[in-house]
């Protein structure tokens, strides 16, 4: 019971970390969601230079940790003369990190819509790009909505990995609370659990998404 | 010219440390990765075995670790526990990892168990075997075989996720990239007539190459694994039926 009258002090702070946490984790997938379309495009319907382009990004952070991109962003840049806030640094890091996975699930998406659908825009006069836009996009997010709902759920956690870039998250101010109070277990237990309260309502707001929007009688039997 | 040299110095100078941090990186994944086999195969059985509670359980078990940080969980261990019994950085960090891929591991592992004819349990049943021993001898050596694709996955994933032991201190990669970073200037350059300051750009491009080839490298191997291992003729319980 010690534990929760020092907490009640905390509920302030914990609650300003909550929000950049949050803020954090909205801002990388919104805007990553973007970045990710510009990608996968490139990838798919890229001239060579732009394939190639495209997917040396994809692969070059794919196959690296997210932190170290961080790392890199934060300490790294200042280098070369680039110096950041930890939130700037922060939310380019998890932009840039999202970005790329998020156009491989969406990916997933746009190579699960069959040639003859590209084919029948075509020959109702649609251009490369307009049949892309309003035929092929449209149907591979719907297609790709688990995959990137996953994504955020991913981002909520990681997002605990910029308090080492000085970043006044959920999780910072967690650690400060324990450094304070010698209070480790507790507060490490309780703040997982908040984490899998947030997961929980996300997932569910996603589940509902991907019900509202599921194509009904989607053909996928040639992707086997 | 110069900044480079001195860069490539330090670089040079600091080898040792690099390459020490690269395999205490690999001896993590791997520690993590089986921690996490042995787990998630006991929860592959207990999920699709289990009675009724257990089955909730095991799921629960599944939803929570899917759902906490890894940070928080290795945290849990190293400071958490830290007043009960001293794990170390090193062993807070692969149990944590290691449940977490638990996990995701029991994922993949039901999916291909159950891909497994039935018949081929009622065949080992049929023998006199144990439901455990049917599963232990028959299941899992070709389970394992069909979700090597998806362990290569969960492979790279754990090996992306080594970085999070710096928070405690574990001399991996990103560690080392800290340290040659913090080492006083005046002393690393002693001896030489190189001078100018390290660039911390260059040090964590490093780190990151290193990462990548690990990557790269383990990746290649688990695919080629895949390929070898692959079972051949394998036919699906659902194209029987």
């Amino acid at each position: 019971m010690m534990f929760f009258s020092k907490l009640v002090t905390y509920i302030p702070s914990l609650l300003k970390g909550l929000g950049i946490t949050l803020e954090l984790t909205l801002l990388s997938a919104i805007i990553g969601f973007f970045a990710a379309i510009f990608l996968v495009v490139g990838v798919l319907y890229g001239n060579r230079f732009f394939k190639i382009l495209c997917n040396f990004i994809i692969t070059i952070i794919r196959g690296t940790p997210m932190m170290v991109q961080l790392f890199l962003i934060y300490f790294g840049l200042p280098g070369i003369n680039i110096k950041l806030s930890p939130l700037t640094a922060a939310v380019i890091a998890f932009i840039i990190n999202s970005s790329a996975y998020q156009a491989e699930y969406l990916k997933g998406g746009f190579m699960a819509i069959s040639k003859e659908q590209i084919e029948a825009a075509y020959s109702i006069g649609l251009n490369k790009w307009d049949a892309i836009r309003l035929i092929v996009f449209p149907q591979a997010f719907r297609f790709a909505i688990p995959a990137l709902s996953n994504e955020i759920v991913y981002l909520i956690q990681y997002t605990s990995v910029a308090y080492t870039i000085g970043l006044p998250e959920l999780f910072y101010i967690s650690k400060n609370f324990a450094s304070k109070t010698y209070m480790n277990l507790e507060i490490y237990l309780f703040i997982g659990i908040i984490y899998l309260i947030f997961i929980y309502i996300i997932t569910k707001l996603t589940d509902i998404v991907e019900k509202k929007l599921y194509i009904p009688g989607f053909d996928t039997s040639h992707l086997k | 010219m110069s900044e480079i040299n001195s860069n490539l110095f330090f670089l040079f100078k600091n080898m040792p440390l690099l390459l020490n941090a690269t395999l205490t990186a690999i001896l993590l994944t791997f520690a993590s990765i089986f921690i996490g086999m042995a787990i998630g195969i006991i929860i592959t059985f207990l999920r699709i075995y289990g009675s009724k509670i257990t089955k909730k359980i095991v799921f629960a078990y599944e939803w929570v670790l899917k759902g906490t940080p890894p940070l928080i969980v290795i945290f849990i261990f190293y400071f958490g526990l830290g007043k009960y019994l001293n794990l170390g950085p090193f062993l807070s960090a692969a149990l944590a990892l290691g449940l977490r891929s638990s996990a995701y591991q029991a994922q993949i592992y039901r999916g291909a168990v159950l891909s497994i004819t039935s018949e081929q349990t009622e065949a080992g049943l049929s023998l006199g075997l144990s439901r455990a021993k049917t599963f232990m001898i028959i299941i899992i050596p070709q389970a394992l075989r069909l979700s090597l694709p998806g362990f290569t996955n969960e492979f790279t994933i754990v090996l992306k996720d080594t970085p999070l032991a710096y928070a405690v201190g574990l001399v991996e990669i990103l560690k080392a990239g800290r340290d040659i970073l913090n080492q006083p200037l005046t002393q690393s350059i002693t001896g030489s007539d190189i001078t100018g300051t390290l660039n911390p750009f260059a040090i964590f491009l490093v780190c990151a190459l290193l990462y990548f080839l690990l990557f790269e490298v383990f990746s290649y191997l688990l695919h080629f694994l895949s390929k070898k291992y692959e079972i051949p003729g394998f036919v699906t319980d659902k194209e029987t039926k």
